[in-house]
């Protein structure tokens, strides 16, 4: 996983609560598509067929967005976790919400995309800030410090939980993390296979 | 201490806790779908690690499989590639498969069910956020990314944080034609699409112990909908009759031991939980959804919210609600004129769901002009539909019967309506483009799409059968 320490990019705003992943994603009918087409495909386009020019994404100066802003409960719905994927091969490596469905929080740690909190009380200045850069100066995210800076205003922190950040910013194998316990694992399946065998066993009793 | 049922299960399964804090919770069964599993073989192949209990691993073709009749790898060319690799990873992995053709193929959260492969007190994990539908046997069942799947393939084990508990009790006796479907679309409209967010949800109550495990079953796929990831009922004497025999259950003297395991596993009577929520659903009538979330839902004889009613904050998402959804404020919800009809999902498509639509169809055909289909949950409740001659009442009322899937829900296989039409369905999202680009999907049970497959309009259907309301 590509280590996040710091970020500095343009940020752009998408400003509506419970955004799901068929929205973020629409479902993906191809073994390998291209993941920075599939983002927000449906609400990019206008029923012709054509670009939607309003669209955030479609404006000139968000064309290489690296931060995406948001609002509450995103990435609700379904766990595809290419609702993630179309981000990073968008460029997105840092989305700003004012808080994110469980799932889709796993999916962003598991590929080193910072998902951002911000107190409850920062969050409405913060995206003031945003829509008045436009896009015409860049926002830096340093996770190192948890702070934001950027046009407009003072450096914002947020809080992310230790376990969290240590993880993207050392880019850690979440497999290999887990793997240091294999004699734990081995431990529980023999303790299980004693107390509650029928857990550590299934078969077709037809067979 | 008094402890939560919540508490019991993860406890019970917690193998260690990670130097980031996460718990290491086991997985006692994994089933794995072809929509995104063949990625995570590829990547378990290419860091060279291997399956770690391939006989605790279960696959299905369910996301992406054509619902025609005689259907082959080919009937839907854009399904043949991940078919074809879920088959090759599933046999180089040593793991059970159930084929298209395979006599127990269906949707993941019908087919793990119906075979006891999942268990009270049991932990589930299944890449795909309606795993908790399972929860209604007394499993604690994950939603999972793709990575996580992965880690799951190579560990058997899921890295979490302890979620909060939440207890909702559903109280009163439910009407007729009143389904666990209208209580768990009641229940997100109470308590928001993102009340359950950092939850694990036990149902429980009166209403909750009176239903079928296929309710149950029903009332816990929706748990994701409200943003928890896991929910579930405490199994007691209806779990155990319902599991007994089934064939991937524990038999003979395992099974007697499980019995009395399971018997312990209830939340404490002083137990403390983060939220506690009550709903009375003795008044409760067919609710239906209008807007483009689940919790925007109404009673069948309801009306569009007025803007008025709409909470600070939501007005921006009101309005874009209404304008998908082809609405204005305060219109009658029954009445509306429908395109599509779908039953099926693994949220409705259990043997009792296809039963209580067929009881409403029976003797009638659908209206003019609207394209209404059944797909059955799996295959096994084709073939016990088809024994029953359900299959038989809803042909004859111009219903297309398929082969199981999961078809129009997320439309993985090309099942989907045209930007504009209007579809009620028995499915689990109404989110925009969810069953095609510009679908306005309306969520209902059974019995509810059945009557308006029937009137081609919106109807209460304790008014379309004798004897009811």
């Amino acid at each position: 996983m590509q280590p996040f320490t710091t970020l500095t990019g343009i940020a752009v705003p998408l400003l509506q609560d419970d955004i799901n992943t068929d929205q973020i994603t629409p479902i993906n009918r191809n073994m390998n598509p291209d993941w920075a087409a599939l983002l927000f495909a449906n609400a990019r386009k206008r029923p012709d067929g054509s670009d939607d020019p309003d669209f955030p994404l479609n404006r000139p100066q968000f064309r290489k967005p690296s931060i995406l802003v948001t609002g509450c409960n995103f990435g609700c719905g379904s766990s595809r976790e290419g609702a993630v994927w179309a981000m990073i091969a968008t460029g997105i490596r840092c989305i700003v919400a004012r808080s994110f469905a469980d799932i889709y929080r796993e999916n962003c740690l598991q590929n080193g995309l910072l998902p951002v909190e911000l107190a409850p009380a920062d969050s409405a200045a913060f995206e003031a800030r945003v829509r008045a850069a436009d896009g015409a100066a860049p926002f830096r995210v340093d996770l190192q410090t948890q702070s934001i800076s950027g046009p407009g205003g003072p450096d914002l922190a947020f809080e992310m939980p230790a376990a969290d950040r240590m993880r993207l910013i050392e880019g850690l194998d979440d497999i290999g993390l887990t793997l240091k316990h294999a004699q734990d694992i081995a431990a529980w399946e023999e303790r299980t296979c004693g107390a509650l065998p029928w857990l550590q066993t299934a078969s077709d009793s037809r067979r | 201490m008094a402890q939560t049922l919540f508490d019991k299960i993860w406890d019970a399964h917690l193998v260690a806790r990670r130097a980031d804090g996460r718990d290491l919770i086991y997985i006692d069964r994994h089933v794995l779908h072809e929509l995104h599993a063949p990625h995570a073989f590829k990547k378990l192949e290419e860091a060279q690690r291997a399956v770690r209990r391939p006989d605790l691993t279960f696959s299905v073709q369910d996301h992406t499989v054509s619902t025609q009749p005689g259907r082959d790898d080919t009937t839907n060319a854009q399904s043949t590639p991940f078919l074809q690799a879920m088959r090759a990873g599933s046999a180089k992995n040593g793991i059970k498969l159930f084929d298209i053709g395979d006599p127990e193929q269906g949707i993941s959260h019908v087919v793990a069910p119906e075979l006891g492969m999942v268990l009270p007190g049991a932990t589930h994990a299944v890449p795909d956020s309606h795993a908790c539908t399972v929860g209604g046997l007394g499993a604690l069942a994950f939603g999972c990314g793709t990575t996580e799947l992965e880690h799951i393939l190579a560990t058997q084990v899921i890295a979490l944080k302890r979620p909060k508990r939440m207890r909702i009790r559903v109280e009163g006796r439910l009407g007729p034609h009143v389904t666990a479907k209208d209580v768990a679309l009641r229940i997100i409209a109470q308590v928001g699409i993102a009340g359950g967010r950092g939850h694990a949800v036990e149902y429980a109550g009166s209403a909750v112990r009176a239903m079928s495990i296929e309710s149950r079953l029903t009332l816990c796929n929706l748990a994701i909908e409200m943003g928890a990831r896991s929910g579930f009922v405490a199994p007691d004497e209806t779990t155990f009759a319902w599991l007994a025999g089934r064939p991937w259950a524990p038999q003979g003297r395992q099974w007697d031991m499980a019995l009395a395991h399971w018997g312990t596993l209830a939340s404490d009577d002083d137990a403390q939980f983060d939220r506690d929520v009550t709903l009375d659903c003795g008044e409760l009538e067919p609710q239906i959804t209008w807007g483009t979330d689940p919790s925007q839902v109404v009673g069948v004889t309801g009306r569009v919210p007025e803007l008025a009613s709409v909470e600070p904050g939501q007005e921006a998402a009101y309005r874009r609600a209404l304008d998908y959804m082809g609405l204005t404020p305060g219109m009658a919800v029954a009445g509306l004129p429908v395109n599509r009809v779908f039953i099926g999902s693994c949220t409705n498509s259990r043997l009792p769901d296809l039963e209580a639509a067929a009881a409403v169809v029976r003797g009638r055909h659908v209206a003019a002009g609207v394209v209404a289909m059944v797909v059955p949950g799996s295959s096994t409740v084709k073939r016990e539909a088809e024994a029953a001659g359900l299959d038989q009442v809803f042909r004859a009322a111009g219903f297309f019967w398929g082969e199981s899937g999961c078809s129009m829900c997320a439309g993985g296989n090309g099942d989907r309506g045209e930007a504009g039409e209007r579809c009620v369905s028995t499915t689990n999202r109404n989110f925009e483009g969810r069953q095609g680009k510009g679908v306005r999907t309306h969520l209902v049970s059974p019995a509810t799409a059945a009557a308006t497959a029937i009137a081609g309009r919106i109807v209460d259907v304790r008014q379309m059968v004798t004897g009811a309301a």
